[in-house]
């Protein structure tokens, strides 16, 4: 491991190391550039994950203070918890479920394709699909994603075979055990899948991609890594040129300190990430650093999501094998006939006893709640997760109220679901139970979003510094030698889970700060 | 009489129940908490099974004991699992006494919740009809004392071994090589699916 001194300006500073960071981090590694990573989580390991999912969830989860606003379910049943994301080292990489897909053609151009949506702040990205299928195609290589390179798809589970049955008996065709970043064969000195069940709480056969035992090794190896996990960067500073000079930092023995830095990424995930531009507001930038658009915060995106549970009479035993290996995307289409634009994935999930208590149906109780939790053993689940709409009012802001322990306001996360949101979810709420009923559900159960796991948009891309906090590459318009390196990138959702897509634009990034350093325009 | 001792936090509590750490309670021990709760499982369940005693006794720190048994009693209207022994019930109870005997406020707002409920089932909720206490509970959904009881349910009655091992949730499986050779795929009542949809797995 390298050793990067604090007033060393010559290593780009990655704040986050997770599926943005993290990737960044080794990739820039790989090409000889010092890096500095600052993770505010500590590190865990394939040993001492814990296949249990309270416990897990202490060991994993970012618990730091946040509040919640607007007529989103979420303020009211986990007012503290809108996210449900890793303070670790890996980052959410070590909790995600491995679906990876990439975005379609027409989710580059939703303002073209979409048109304009009352209430949606839609926008093209500033790139396209052909723009990033070559960096797609290094990131499903680098993650071993099934079904693509030639590797094999995943052997489907119980849960999966209620899916394919009921999917296929309403006539849907693309249902099949899904592109995964989890090892169907050993791959990249990793194993394959033993269908352990607890891929939301570490992989721990380390089949499943993540950053912590995947990237970050391979970085470590180059000797230009500076890796310092329970390090929590409080501030960007900059001169007065307005350029970006270093990050203020509390390391693990609660020491302030100063890392100087020539380039600085931030990769802290939708949430915090806009929350650090915002506390690194300065007589300069007195709205916060890059924001001069006033995006900074704005457009935050969780995807379109919603769960179905059905009930059978026979076991299914759901729990057993890959949580996530199971896919129907027929739906996924952009097809405004069905009274929303966008689409939707269908994907297999199931949750432990712990966490179907927790999240069936929060703050359910009573005969009709006690019956789903004894038929625990016979349950089939599905999720579904689609395109939102990106609204300006949707947004992260400094909560002045509420401290965090180093004294900075928490970030309050204001959320109300658009009528397309709505109208999609009803349409796939439908589909998830038409499907589960052609396989012979006895009863089916519509289960509300989840604390959100992809969280998006809050620093979006764009082609108009007017309108947008980054360019095509992550690059923030104000300030040039900041970046944004994580899902806050996003100009929109697209219906797919986002790794693959954030993994793609870390890799396409790296070479983007490598080529501009070696010209020495950064 | 052996009793296992249900003493520790909840999942705790239920590893101690089924991992045969049982304490044998003493006369002197019975005296030292301000209630107590007792009780049996039952013959021939599968708790009973894996339990070093079938009798379990509660000691509670701040609670007496008719107010932990009225506590008891709602958690089971909340989530009324026949299959469930008062065991896994008294767990809420124990939980909630800890919250107590740390915060006089919580303890008040438990003793007050209580009496509220004895209250509205004229005299003691613990012995009225199960209609009469549905009645009583749906009446307070929402105020605090309730959101208190039924936020704890959600781990107290969930987050154990006996409820696991009453729904068919094994927990871990790491420990036992996953499911990839334990019936991850063993579901017999659907067709499987083509190979192309789902190829078959690397045992390797």
């Amino acid at each position: 491991m390298a050793k990067i001194a604090f007033d060393d300006d010559s290593a780009v500073v990655i704040i986050g190391s997770g599926a943005g960071g993290g990737t960044l981090a080794n990739e820039l590694c790989q090409k000889g550039i010092k890096v500095v990573v600052l993770e505010a989580g500590a590190t865990q390991s394939v040993a001492n994950f814990i296949n249990d999912e309270w416990k897990s969830f202490s060991q994993l989860a970012w618990l730091d203070a946040r509040t919640t606003s607007g007529s989103w379910r979420i303020a009211k049943d986990f007012p503290g918890l809108p996210a449900w994301i890793c303070k670790t080292v890996g980052g959410t990489t070590t909790h995600w479920a491995g679906a990876s897909l990439r975005l379609q053609e027409h989710e580059f151009k939703v303002r073209t394709h979409y048109g304009a949506i009352k209430g949606a702040n839609l926008m093209d990205w500033p790139l396209t699909l052909q723009d990033l299928e070559p960096w797609y195609d290094k990131a499903e290589d680098k993650m071993g994603v099934t079904r693509t390179h030639g590797i094999p798809g995943l052997p489907g589970n119980n849960n999966f075979k209620v899916m394919h049955a009921g999917a296929t008996k309403l006539g849907y065709k693309e249902v099949h055990t899904g592109r995964m970043a989890i090892n169907s064969r050993p791959r990249d000195g990793r194993g394959s899948c033993q269908q352990i069940g607890f891929c939301f709480q570490g992989c721990k056969s380390g089949a499943k991609w993540s950053v912590l035992y995947a990237e970050l090794p391979k970085a470590e190896a180059t000797g230009n890594l500076d890796l310092r996990p329970e390090s929590h960067v409080t501030r960007i500073e900059h001169n007065a040129a307005g350029k970006v000079t270093g990050v203020m930092y509390v390391d693990k023995a609660g020491q302030e300190q100063r890392q100087k830095a020539r380039v600085v990424c931030v990769a802290g995930n939708a949430i915090e990430t806009p929350r650090l531009l915002l506390l690194s507001a300065s007589d300069k930038f007195r709205d916060g650093l890059a924001n001069s658009s006033g995006q900074v915060g704005r457009n935050y995106m969780r995807h379109m999501t919603g769960s179905v549970y059905a009930a059978f009479k026979e076991p299914v035993h759901m729990y057993r094998g890959t949580t996530m290996a199971g896919i129907v995307s027929d739906e996924a289409g952009n097809k405004p006939k069905r009274g929303f634009v966008g689409g939707y994935e269908m994907e297999t999930l199931s949750l432990g006893v712990p966490f179907m208590a927790a999240f069936l149906n929060p703050g359910g109780w009573g005969a009709e709640f006690a019956w789903w939790m004894e038929h625990y053993s016979q349950l089939a689940g599905m999720w579904l997760v689609g395109e939102d709409m990106p609204r300006e009012t949707n947004r992260v802001t400094l909560n002045a109220n509420v401290k965090d322990k180093y004294g900075n306001p928490v970030p309050n996360v204001h959320f109300d679901d658009h009528a397309n949101d709505i109208a999609m979810r009803n349409h796939a709420y439908t589909q998830g139970e038409r499907i589960y009923k052609a396989a012979g559900a006895i009863r089916t159960f519509r289960t509300p979003p989840y604390p959100s796991t992809h969280n998006l948009g809050t620093c979006r891309m764009g082609a108009s510094p007017a309108d947008s906090v980054c360019n095509a590459y992550g690059q923030t318009h104000d300030i040039p030698n900041l970046f944004i390196s994580d899902g806050s990138q996003f100009t929109t959702g697209g219906a797919e889970n986002p790794t693959l897509t954030i993994v793609a634009l870390a890799i396409r990034q790296a070479d983007h700060i490598a080529t501009r350093m070696s010209q020495r325009t950064l | 009489m052996q009793a296992i001792r249900i003493a520790a936090a909840s999942r705790g509590a239920a590893s101690t129940a089924t991992a045969g750490h049982q304490l044998p309670l003493t006369r002197r021990e019975f005296l030292r908490g301000t209630g107590l709760l007792l009780g049996t499982l039952a013959i021939g369940t599968p708790i009973a099974a894996l339990a070093p005693s079938r009798a379990w006794a509660l000691e509670l720190k701040a609670l007496d004991t008719a107010t932990g048994d009225t506590l008891l009693k709602f958690g089971r209207v909340l989530y009324p699992h026949p299959i469930l022994p008062d065991a896994v019930y008294a767990l809420l109870v124990k939980d909630l006494d800890a919250m107590a005997a740390a915060d006089p406020k919580m303890a008040a707002q438990l003793r007050d919740g209580v009496a509220g409920l004895d209250r509205a089932t004229g005299g003691a909720f613990a012995k009225a009809k199960p209609a009469a206490q549905l009645a009583a509970v749906k009446a307070i959904e929402g105020k605090p004392f309730f959101a208190t009881v039924r936020g704890k349910c959600v781990t107290a009655l969930y987050d154990n071994e006996m409820t696991w091992t009453a729904f068919g949730y094994p927990g871990e499986s790491f420990s036992k090589g996953g499911y990839i050779r334990r019936g991850f795929q063993d579901l017999k009542w659907l067709p499987d699916p083509p190979a192309d949809a789902s190829p078959p797995p690397h045992l390797g």
